[in-house]
């Protein structure tokens, strides 16, 4: 571990400066983008503004940096749903190995994998109408399988070792154990699949708010941006580029960073990577 | 096998019976009346009346989730709301888009990517491979509705090669494959990008095997040894990732039939929800779901077959 993975420099970076436009937007942004000025829409690039404007005459860059921010921000609590959720699940699964309550957190997994999660996303907007909170619900539920499943995967190999054994016979309890030997050592797997979670949650967010399940008006998403642009296709294809291209270098930097940690973390799985 | 194919069966049964739970569940707690949620603000009481009483709404739930349940098993899947027909014609009208695009998409990814992915092993950390492996990390990062659209601007609108959308139906077999080529390409694209790194990585894990450095030491060239003897070992991972992509295809083409304005299950779905159409929704919902169970059901039971050490776990 003498050099860092070109990866993971490179996919943190290109991280590093959408999630610094996107918590900049908190407070500033180019322009005001709840704003509509009909007589400044469809402006080319300029000084002004950069990236010209849209249909409505909102600034591009400031839409953009927006429509990131709510892209991760879905994403991240997504992602904190399912840790919360899918991490201590794993871990009792593991601490209790082949009995039934094992039995039953890892079928239960199953189910929620035999879903397609738009389909989910799509019973649950159906119902309670479109919003970002019911993306993050639909993005989070299946977070949940995949972090108990990596967890489970990653803590039953320790429990087989020597140190384990030890802190049982010390009498602390599996919860405990859990806590306190499992959990520190299954943190690199957690992260590296919190990597992975992220970019699959970016594009879950963009495809739900592309089809008008996700975040609604005023709040910029992406996906909607795209959904705006499309019959604009013809006449402005910059205004559906623009987001998309912000989706896929988001995505891809997400990637990278993930395969890099995993490369940095575990060079056992160097060679075998998908 | 006999008895691994009854307890993934009894799996699958469960799995089913606990996805209609679900389904229903999700249905049934709409705040208030379904009937009234169906028909909007302006409803009269009769008019609410007449939709419970259509509905079967009058029974206890355990009463109206056995009826939907069975009506699902039997083919009659309730009636339309806003279309006043059988659900079942409508699926029986629309699955004829949403099938064939999906097939033509898994055809299509699978047709890319295993050669692709036999390329990048076969070439392991040379330039082929190192392209090849930056190339699918772009396609995995690409969101195939986004993908559609530019497909549009550049082969509908620039180029007009194929139609921007709609669907002429299978009295036109031709314009109807012109219709769904553009859709079909914009969900393989991202899924073959992915194929292609899973053959790719199960074909050089089959290479590091001593029977492949039998047969080279027997003389056959790298390439023969692929083709004769790791490839076929290597196809079994890449054919389970092939039965689940199935599971995102289906999902993917309710987004792409909407960017092409395709008159699929996923667009009957989307229409039912502005239309507040639950019994579409349900339906179709529960369709989906057994649609993508089945098939990685089928996917485990075809993979027994193939490897019998799993049948042994």
């Amino acid at each position: 571990m003498n050099r860092l993975p070109a990866t993971l420099l490179l996919g943190t970076l290109i991280t590093a400066v959408f999630a610094v436009a996107a918590l900049l937007s908190l407070v500033w942004t180019p322009h005001d983008t709840t704003a509509l000025s009909i007589s400044d829409r469809f402006l080319p690039w300029s000084s002004v503004h950069p990236l010209g404007t849209d249909q409505y005459g909102r600034d591009m860059v400031s839409m953009l940096m927006e429509g990131t921010r709510t892209s991760i921000a879905v994403a991240l609590i997504a992602i904190g749903i399912g840790i919360t959720l899918g991490v201590p699940l794993g871990l009792i699964a593991a601490a209790h190995r082949g009995s039934a309550l094992d039995e039953v957190i890892m079928r239960g997994n199953d189910m929620v994998f035999a879903f397609p999660s738009l389909v989910i996303a799509i019973l649950i907007t159906a119902i309670y109408g479109p919003s970002a909170t019911n993306a993050i619900l639909a993005i989070g539920i299946f977070n949940i399988p995949v972090f108990a499943r990596v967890a489970r995967g990653g803590a039953l190999p320790i429990w087989t070792l020597d140190y384990i054994l030890a802190a049982r016979t010390a009498g602390k309890s599996r919860a405990r154990i859990s806590a306190e030997h499992i959990l520190p050592n299954i943190a690199n797997l957690l992260i590296v699949q919190a990597t992975i979670q992220f970019s699959l949650g970016i594009l879950a967010e963009a495809g739900l708010s592309y089809v008008g399940l996700g975040a609604q008006p005023p709040v910029a998403s992406l996906g909607k941006m795209l959904s705006e642009a499309q019959t604009l296709i013809y006449s402005n294809p910059g205004l559906a580029v623009l987001p998309g291209l912000s989706i896929v270098i988001l995505v891809l930097g997400l990637n990278l960073m993930g395969d890099g940690l995993r490369d940095a973390l575990d060079p056992r799985l160097r060679r075998a990577r998908t | 096998m006999t008895r691994y194919l009854v307890i993934r069966a009894a799996s699958l049964t469960l799995t089913l019976i606990v996805a209609s739970v679900v389904i229903f569940a999700v249905i049934e707690v709409i705040p208030g009346d379904p009937a009234a949620f169906m028909l909007g603000l302006n409803a009269t009481p009769e008019a609410i009346a007449n939709l419970r009483a259509e509905l079967g709404l009058g029974g206890s739930l355990i009463e109206r989730y056995g009826a939907w349940i069975t009506g699902m098993a039997t083919g009659d899947f309730g009636i339309s709301y806003t279309y006043r027909v059988p659900v079942s014609e409508l699926v029986a009208d629309r699955i004829w888009v949403s099938l064939p695009l999906a097939v033509m998409a898994l055809i299509l990814s699978t047709a890319i990517a295993v050669p692709v992915g036999v390329i990048a092993a076969a070439s392991r950390g040379r330039v082929g491979d190192f392209s090849i492996m930056a190339v699918t990390q772009l396609g995995i990062a690409v969101p195939n509705f986004w993908f559609a659209m530019l497909l549009v601007l550049a082969y509908a609108v620039n180029r007009q090669w194929f139609p921007s959308g709609g669907f002429p139906g299978w009295d036109e077999p031709l314009g109807a494959l012109r219709s769904l080529t553009l859709p079909a390409i914009a969900l393989a694209l991202p899924q073959a990008a992915i194929l292609a790194r899973v053959m790719r990585s199960a074909l050089i894990e089959t290479l590091d095997q001593d029977y492949i450095r039998t047969a080279r030491a027997k003389g056959l060239s790298p390439g023969q040894a692929i083709l004769r003897h790791a490839l076929k070992n290597a196809l079994i991972p890449v054919l389970t990732i092939i039965g689940l992509q199935f599971s995102f295809l289906l999902a993917g083409a309710i987004i792409i039939e909407n960017v092409f304005y395709l008159p699929g299950l996923g667009r009957l779905i989307f229409q039912g929800i502005t239309q507040r159409d639950l019994v579409v929704v349900e339906s179709v919902t529960m369709l989906l779901v057994f649609a993508v169970i089945l098939v990685t059901f089928l996917v485990d039971v075809a993979y027994a077959v193939v490897d019998p050490r799993l049948r042994r776990r």
